[in-house]
Protein backbone atom coordinates (compact mmCIF):
# COMPACT_ATOMS: atom_id res chain seq x y z
CA UNK A 1 0.00 0.00 0.00
CA UNK A 2 2.91 2.76 0.87
CA UNK A 3 6.28 2.82 -0.50
CA UNK A 4 9.26 1.24 0.80
CA UNK A 5 10.24 5.09 1.63
CA UNK A 6 7.28 5.56 4.00
CA UNK A 7 7.59 2.53 5.76
CA UNK A 8 11.50 3.37 6.48
CA UNK A 9 10.57 6.90 7.77
CA UNK A 10 7.65 5.24 10.30
CA UNK A 11 10.21 2.88 11.26
CA UNK A 12 12.46 5.96 11.88
CA UNK A 13 10.22 7.78 13.71
CA UNK A 14 8.65 4.98 15.83
CA UNK A 15 12.23 4.05 17.35
CA UNK A 16 13.24 7.32 17.92
CA UNK A 17 9.58 7.45 19.73
CA UNK A 18 10.06 4.61 21.69
CA UNK A 19 14.01 5.45 22.44
CA UNK A 20 13.05 8.84 23.45
CA UNK A 21 10.14 7.61 25.65
CA UNK A 22 11.94 5.05 27.49
CA UNK A 23 15.31 7.21 27.94
CA UNK A 24 12.84 9.85 29.67
CA UNK A 25 10.77 7.17 31.30
CA UNK A 26 14.23 6.18 33.32
CA UNK A 27 15.76 9.34 33.94
CA UNK A 28 11.68 10.52 35.73
CA UNK A 29 12.18 6.67 37.58
CA UNK A 30 15.34 7.89 38.50
CA UNK A 31 14.94 11.36 39.46
CA UNK A 32 11.89 10.27 41.24
CA UNK A 33 13.59 11.85 45.13
CA UNK A 34 13.54 14.97 43.71
CA UNK A 35 10.08 15.03 40.86
CA UNK A 36 8.10 14.48 44.11
CA UNK A 37 7.34 18.42 45.48
CA UNK A 38 7.17 16.93 48.91
CA UNK A 39 6.93 14.02 51.32
CA UNK A 40 4.01 12.74 53.13
CA UNK A 41 4.76 12.46 57.14
CA UNK A 42 4.62 8.63 56.54
CA UNK A 43 7.44 9.03 53.93
CA UNK A 44 8.92 11.04 56.55
CA UNK A 45 8.89 7.87 59.51
CA UNK A 46 10.31 5.70 56.94
CA UNK A 47 13.51 7.57 56.13
CA UNK A 48 16.51 5.10 57.23
CA UNK A 49 18.90 8.15 57.65
CA UNK A 50 18.90 11.65 58.40
CA UNK A 51 20.45 14.49 56.76
CA UNK A 52 20.43 17.80 57.32
CA UNK A 53 19.58 18.42 53.69
CA UNK A 54 16.48 20.77 53.38
CA UNK A 55 12.95 19.01 52.97
CA UNK A 56 9.84 19.59 52.19
CA UNK A 57 6.85 17.84 54.04
CA UNK A 58 3.09 17.96 52.86
CA UNK A 59 -0.11 17.02 54.21
CA UNK A 60 -3.25 18.56 55.71
CA UNK A 61 -3.02 21.18 58.47
CA UNK A 62 -4.24 18.66 61.75
CA UNK A 63 -7.72 20.38 63.26
CA UNK A 64 -6.99 21.42 66.48
CA UNK A 65 -2.86 21.56 66.35
CA UNK A 66 -2.40 25.35 65.34
CA UNK A 67 -0.74 27.14 67.96
CA UNK A 68 0.27 30.43 67.85
CA UNK A 69 2.63 32.37 70.16
CA UNK A 70 4.35 35.93 69.78
CA UNK A 71 6.00 35.23 67.02
CA UNK A 72 5.93 31.83 66.53
CA UNK A 73 3.82 29.13 64.94
CA UNK A 74 3.40 25.37 65.76
CA UNK A 75 1.14 23.52 63.89
CA UNK A 76 0.82 19.20 63.13
CA UNK A 77 0.87 17.89 59.14
CA UNK A 78 -0.35 14.29 58.96
CA UNK A 79 -1.76 12.36 56.44
CA UNK A 80 -4.02 10.42 58.60
CA UNK A 81 -1.42 7.53 59.31
CA UNK A 82 1.29 9.74 60.31
CA UNK A 83 2.14 13.05 62.45
CA UNK A 84 5.35 15.60 62.11
CA UNK A 85 5.29 18.64 63.94
CA UNK A 86 6.27 21.73 62.79
CA UNK A 87 7.46 25.01 63.93
CA UNK A 88 7.68 28.17 61.71
CA UNK A 89 8.34 32.00 62.06
CA UNK A 90 7.05 34.43 59.96
CA UNK A 91 4.13 35.25 57.92
CA UNK A 92 1.83 32.13 56.56
CA UNK A 93 0.08 32.19 53.28
CA UNK A 94 -3.59 33.20 53.89
CA UNK A 95 -4.99 29.82 52.87
CA UNK A 96 -3.28 28.20 55.57
CA UNK A 97 -5.84 26.65 57.71
CA UNK A 98 -6.75 24.26 59.94
CA UNK A 99 -7.99 20.32 57.92
CA UNK A 100 -6.64 22.43 54.77
CA UNK A 101 -3.56 21.51 52.75
CA UNK A 102 0.02 22.46 53.37
CA UNK A 103 3.46 21.73 52.64
CA UNK A 104 6.21 23.12 54.50
CA UNK A 105 9.65 23.48 53.43
CA UNK A 106 12.74 23.46 56.26
CA UNK A 107 14.67 21.09 58.23
CA UNK A 108 14.11 17.79 60.07
CA UNK A 109 15.24 17.76 63.52
CA UNK A 110 14.21 14.18 64.04
CA UNK A 111 11.70 12.00 62.42
CA UNK A 112 8.84 14.15 64.35
CA UNK A 113 9.96 17.50 64.00
CA UNK A 114 10.09 19.87 61.17
CA UNK A 115 11.64 23.30 61.44
CA UNK A 116 9.91 25.07 58.52
CA UNK A 117 11.78 27.84 56.73
CA UNK A 118 8.33 28.26 54.15
CA UNK A 119 4.90 27.80 54.35
CA UNK A 120 3.12 27.19 51.28
CA UNK A 121 -0.71 26.61 51.30
CA UNK A 122 -2.35 24.00 48.97
CA UNK A 123 -5.27 24.47 47.35
CA UNK A 124 -7.73 21.16 46.39
CA UNK A 125 -9.28 20.68 43.44
CA UNK A 126 -12.62 22.11 44.89
CA UNK A 127 -14.22 25.29 43.73
CA UNK A 128 -17.70 26.31 44.93
CA UNK A 129 -19.02 29.35 46.21
CA UNK A 130 -19.46 30.50 49.65
CA UNK A 131 -23.48 29.77 49.66
CA UNK A 132 -22.94 26.14 48.08
CA UNK A 133 -19.99 25.51 50.72
CA UNK A 134 -22.45 26.58 53.77
CA UNK A 135 -25.13 24.54 52.60
CA UNK A 136 -22.78 21.30 52.51
CA UNK A 137 -21.62 22.33 56.20
CA UNK A 138 -24.96 22.14 57.38
CA UNK A 139 -26.49 18.81 56.17
CA UNK B 1 -2.85 9.55 -0.02
CA UNK B 2 -4.45 13.04 1.37
CA UNK B 3 -5.42 14.17 -2.23
CA UNK B 4 -8.22 15.31 -1.10
CA UNK B 5 -6.28 18.17 0.76
CA UNK B 6 -6.21 20.54 -1.97
CA UNK B 7 -4.26 23.68 -1.04
CA UNK B 8 -5.86 25.83 -3.51
CA UNK B 9 -9.83 24.65 -2.22
CA UNK B 10 -8.55 24.95 0.97
CA UNK B 11 -7.19 28.63 0.15
CA UNK B 12 -10.82 30.01 -0.87
CA UNK B 13 -12.53 28.78 2.41
CA UNK B 14 -9.72 29.91 4.73
CA UNK B 15 -9.03 33.49 3.00
CA UNK B 16 -12.76 34.20 3.54
CA UNK B 17 -13.26 32.58 7.14
CA UNK B 18 -11.52 35.24 9.55
CA UNK B 19 -13.97 37.60 9.23
CA UNK B 20 -16.27 35.00 10.60
CA UNK B 21 -14.46 34.09 13.33
CA UNK B 22 -13.46 37.44 13.84
CA UNK B 23 -17.32 38.25 14.86
CA UNK B 24 -17.90 35.15 16.91
CA UNK B 25 -15.16 35.07 18.97
CA UNK B 26 -16.33 38.90 20.28
CA UNK B 27 -19.30 37.77 21.16
CA UNK B 28 -18.35 34.64 22.99
CA UNK B 29 -15.26 36.58 24.69
CA UNK B 30 -17.62 39.47 25.41
CA UNK B 31 -20.49 36.72 27.40
CA UNK B 32 -17.43 35.11 28.34
CA UNK B 33 -15.80 38.08 30.37
CA UNK B 34 -18.97 39.36 31.78
CA UNK B 35 -19.97 35.35 33.17
CA UNK B 36 -16.28 35.27 34.44
CA UNK B 37 -15.83 39.02 35.79
CA UNK B 38 -19.36 39.58 36.92
CA UNK B 39 -22.14 36.84 37.50
CA UNK B 40 -19.68 34.31 38.36
CA UNK B 41 -19.72 33.81 42.16
CA UNK B 42 -16.81 34.74 44.42
CA UNK B 43 -14.94 31.19 45.29
CA UNK B 44 -15.96 29.41 49.26
CA UNK B 45 -11.69 29.98 50.31
CA UNK B 46 -9.46 32.14 47.48
CA UNK B 47 -12.50 34.69 46.89
CA UNK B 48 -12.18 37.01 43.75
CA UNK B 49 -8.82 35.14 42.51
CA UNK B 50 -10.47 32.38 41.36
CA UNK B 51 -11.72 34.76 38.15
CA UNK B 52 -7.91 34.07 37.45
CA UNK B 53 -8.71 30.98 36.95
CA UNK B 54 -11.12 31.30 33.93
CA UNK B 55 -8.31 33.15 32.36
CA UNK B 56 -5.36 30.25 33.37
CA UNK B 57 -6.94 26.78 32.74
CA UNK B 58 -8.51 27.60 29.12
CA UNK B 59 -4.57 29.10 28.22
CA UNK B 60 -3.26 26.00 29.45
CA UNK B 61 -5.62 23.40 28.09
CA UNK B 62 -5.29 25.66 25.01
CA UNK B 63 -1.42 25.68 24.40
CA UNK B 64 -1.54 21.86 25.73
CA UNK B 65 -4.03 20.86 22.54
CA UNK B 66 -2.21 23.70 20.04
CA UNK B 67 1.03 21.22 20.77
CA UNK B 68 -0.33 17.68 21.10
CA UNK B 69 -1.90 19.05 17.13
CA UNK B 70 1.28 20.18 15.80
CA UNK B 71 3.47 16.82 17.03
CA UNK B 72 0.36 14.94 15.20
CA UNK B 73 0.57 16.76 12.08
CA UNK B 74 4.49 16.53 12.59
CA UNK B 75 4.02 12.63 12.14
CA UNK B 76 2.24 12.81 8.75
CA UNK B 77 4.55 15.53 7.47
CA UNK B 78 7.39 13.52 7.84
CA UNK B 79 5.75 10.17 6.89
CA UNK B 80 3.55 11.55 3.88
CA UNK B 81 5.57 14.45 2.91
CA UNK B 82 2.58 16.24 3.36
CA UNK B 83 3.58 20.02 2.87
CA UNK B 84 0.17 21.26 3.66
CA UNK B 85 0.74 19.47 7.74
CA UNK B 86 3.42 21.58 7.92
CA UNK B 87 2.20 24.62 6.90
CA UNK B 88 -0.68 24.50 9.32
CA UNK B 89 1.36 23.63 11.93
CA UNK B 90 3.56 26.48 11.43
CA UNK B 91 0.92 28.43 11.38
CA UNK B 92 -0.02 27.09 14.96
CA UNK B 93 2.29 27.74 17.05
CA UNK B 94 2.34 31.31 17.75
CA UNK B 95 -0.75 31.37 19.17
CA UNK B 96 -0.03 28.18 21.24
CA UNK B 97 3.10 29.86 22.76
CA UNK B 98 1.14 32.97 23.25
CA UNK B 99 -1.48 31.24 25.47
CA UNK B 100 1.85 28.88 27.13
CA UNK B 101 3.39 31.96 28.45
CA UNK B 102 -0.05 33.60 29.45
CA UNK B 103 -0.66 29.83 31.45
CA UNK B 104 2.92 30.46 33.21
CA UNK B 105 2.18 34.11 34.13
CA UNK B 106 -1.61 33.67 35.25
CA UNK B 107 -0.24 30.98 37.35
CA UNK B 108 2.52 33.13 39.24
CA UNK B 109 0.06 35.57 39.51
CA UNK B 110 -2.69 33.19 41.09
CA UNK B 111 0.07 31.28 43.29
CA UNK B 112 1.67 34.30 45.05
CA UNK B 113 -1.51 35.21 47.25
CA UNK B 114 -3.02 31.64 47.60
CA UNK B 115 0.17 29.20 47.46
CA UNK B 116 2.16 32.33 48.92
CA UNK B 117 4.70 31.56 46.32
CA UNK B 118 5.32 32.87 42.71
CA UNK B 119 6.91 29.78 41.67
CA UNK B 120 7.63 26.07 42.69
CA UNK B 121 9.93 23.62 40.77
CA UNK B 122 6.76 20.81 41.32
CA UNK B 123 6.33 18.30 38.58
CA UNK B 124 2.97 20.26 36.81
CA UNK B 125 4.82 23.79 36.35
CA UNK B 126 8.14 22.11 35.47
CA UNK B 127 6.40 20.14 32.25
CA UNK B 128 4.88 23.47 31.37
CA UNK B 129 7.71 25.55 31.12
CA UNK B 130 9.51 22.84 28.95
CA UNK B 131 6.66 23.06 26.77
CA UNK B 132 7.40 26.71 26.46
CA UNK B 133 11.21 25.95 25.61
CA UNK B 134 9.76 23.38 22.85
CA UNK B 135 7.41 26.02 21.43
CA UNK B 136 10.49 28.71 21.71
CA UNK B 137 12.79 26.24 19.89
CA UNK B 138 9.80 25.37 17.16
CA UNK B 139 9.33 28.78 16.31
CA UNK B 140 12.68 29.64 16.33
CA UNK B 141 13.67 26.62 14.08
CA UNK B 142 11.13 27.73 11.44
CA UNK B 143 12.91 31.58 11.62
CA UNK B 144 16.69 30.36 12.10
CA UNK B 145 16.95 27.35 9.64
CA UNK B 146 16.58 28.75 5.97
CA UNK B 147 16.50 25.56 3.93
CA UNK B 148 12.83 24.84 2.97
CA UNK B 149 13.30 20.83 3.57
CA UNK B 150 15.68 21.18 6.25
CA UNK B 151 13.30 23.47 8.03
CA UNK B 152 10.72 20.55 8.29
CA UNK B 153 12.15 17.64 9.28
CA UNK B 154 13.60 19.80 12.23
CA UNK B 155 11.03 21.70 13.61
CA UNK B 156 8.85 18.14 13.15
CA UNK B 157 11.29 16.26 15.16
CA UNK B 158 10.88 18.80 17.99
CA UNK B 159 7.42 18.49 17.40
CA UNK B 160 7.29 14.72 17.90
CA UNK B 161 9.95 14.74 21.02
CA UNK B 162 7.89 17.37 22.52
CA UNK B 163 5.18 15.28 22.40
CA UNK B 164 6.09 13.06 24.95
CA UNK B 165 6.05 15.96 27.34
CA UNK B 166 1.99 16.22 26.58
CA UNK B 167 1.09 13.04 28.64
CA UNK B 168 3.50 13.94 31.49
CA UNK B 169 2.14 17.39 31.89
CA UNK B 170 -1.62 15.30 31.69
CA UNK B 171 -0.46 13.19 34.66
CA UNK B 172 2.50 15.34 36.37
CA UNK B 173 -0.38 15.70 39.14
CA UNK B 174 -1.27 11.98 39.57
CA UNK B 175 1.96 10.45 39.78
CA UNK B 176 3.76 12.92 42.03
CA UNK B 177 3.12 14.81 44.38
CA UNK B 178 2.51 18.19 43.53
CA UNK B 179 1.70 22.00 45.10
CA UNK B 180 0.19 22.53 41.75
CA UNK B 181 -3.69 20.52 42.21
CA UNK B 182 -4.80 17.97 40.52
CA UNK B 183 -7.60 18.27 38.14
CA UNK B 184 -11.18 19.26 38.70
CA UNK B 185 -12.53 17.82 35.63
CA UNK B 186 -12.56 14.37 34.91
CA UNK B 187 -13.18 12.35 31.76
CA UNK B 188 -15.45 9.58 33.79
CA UNK B 189 -16.31 11.43 37.28
CA UNK B 190 -18.51 14.76 38.11
CA UNK B 191 -16.41 17.94 38.46
CA UNK B 192 -15.13 19.13 41.54
CA UNK B 193 -15.69 22.85 40.19
CA UNK B 194 -19.38 24.21 40.80
CA UNK B 195 -21.66 24.29 37.88
CA UNK B 196 -21.99 28.64 38.02
CA UNK B 197 -18.21 28.52 37.84
CA UNK B 198 -17.75 26.23 35.11
CA UNK B 199 -19.80 27.91 32.54
CA UNK B 200 -17.57 30.93 32.67
CA UNK B 201 -14.68 28.55 32.12
CA UNK B 202 -16.04 26.53 29.19
CA UNK B 203 -17.39 30.00 27.52
CA UNK B 204 -13.19 31.33 28.14
CA UNK B 205 -11.82 28.41 27.14
CA UNK B 206 -14.16 28.28 23.82
CA UNK B 207 -12.99 32.35 23.18
CA UNK B 208 -9.36 31.46 23.43
CA UNK B 209 -9.92 28.70 20.81
CA UNK B 210 -11.84 30.99 18.59
CA UNK B 211 -8.38 33.15 18.79
CA UNK B 212 -6.42 30.92 18.74
CA UNK B 213 -8.36 29.63 15.44
CA UNK B 214 -8.17 33.65 13.77
CA UNK B 215 -4.56 34.00 14.66
CA UNK B 216 -4.10 30.50 12.60
CA UNK B 217 -5.49 31.80 9.87
CA UNK B 218 -4.36 34.90 9.39
CA UNK B 219 -1.37 33.01 9.69
CA UNK B 220 -2.17 30.08 7.28
CA UNK B 221 -3.17 32.70 4.52
CA UNK B 222 -0.08 34.81 4.55
CA UNK B 223 2.07 31.27 4.26
CA UNK B 224 -0.14 30.31 1.17
CA UNK B 225 0.58 33.86 -0.23
CA UNK B 226 4.08 33.89 0.19
CA UNK B 227 3.98 29.93 -1.15
CA UNK B 228 1.90 31.89 -4.33
CA UNK B 229 4.09 34.98 -4.67
CA UNK B 230 7.53 32.82 -4.81
CA UNK B 231 10.62 35.00 -3.24
CA UNK B 232 8.18 37.02 -0.82
CA UNK B 233 9.41 34.17 1.14
CA UNK B 234 12.12 35.34 3.11
CA UNK B 235 12.20 38.93 3.58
Amino acid sequence: MYGKKVKLRILFLSSVILISVLTIFLILKSLEENVVYFKSPTEIKSITELDDKKIRVGGVVKEGSILTSSKKINFIITDYKNEINVSFIGAVPNLFAEGKGVVAEGFLKDRNFLTAEKILAKHDENYMPPEVKKALEDN
Amino acid sequence: MFSFIDSSKIFSITSKAPKYVFFIFIIVLFIGLIEALVLSPKDYIQSHSVRIMYVHVPSAWISVGIFSIIGILSFGSIIFKNKNFSIISKSLAPSGLVFNIIALVTGSIWGKPTWGTWWAWDSRITSMAILCLFYLIYVLAWRIIEDKNRANQVTSLIAILGLINIPIIKFSVEWWSTLHQPSSIKLLEDSTIHSSMLIPLILMTAAFALFSLLIFLMKYNTEMIKIKNKGLDRL
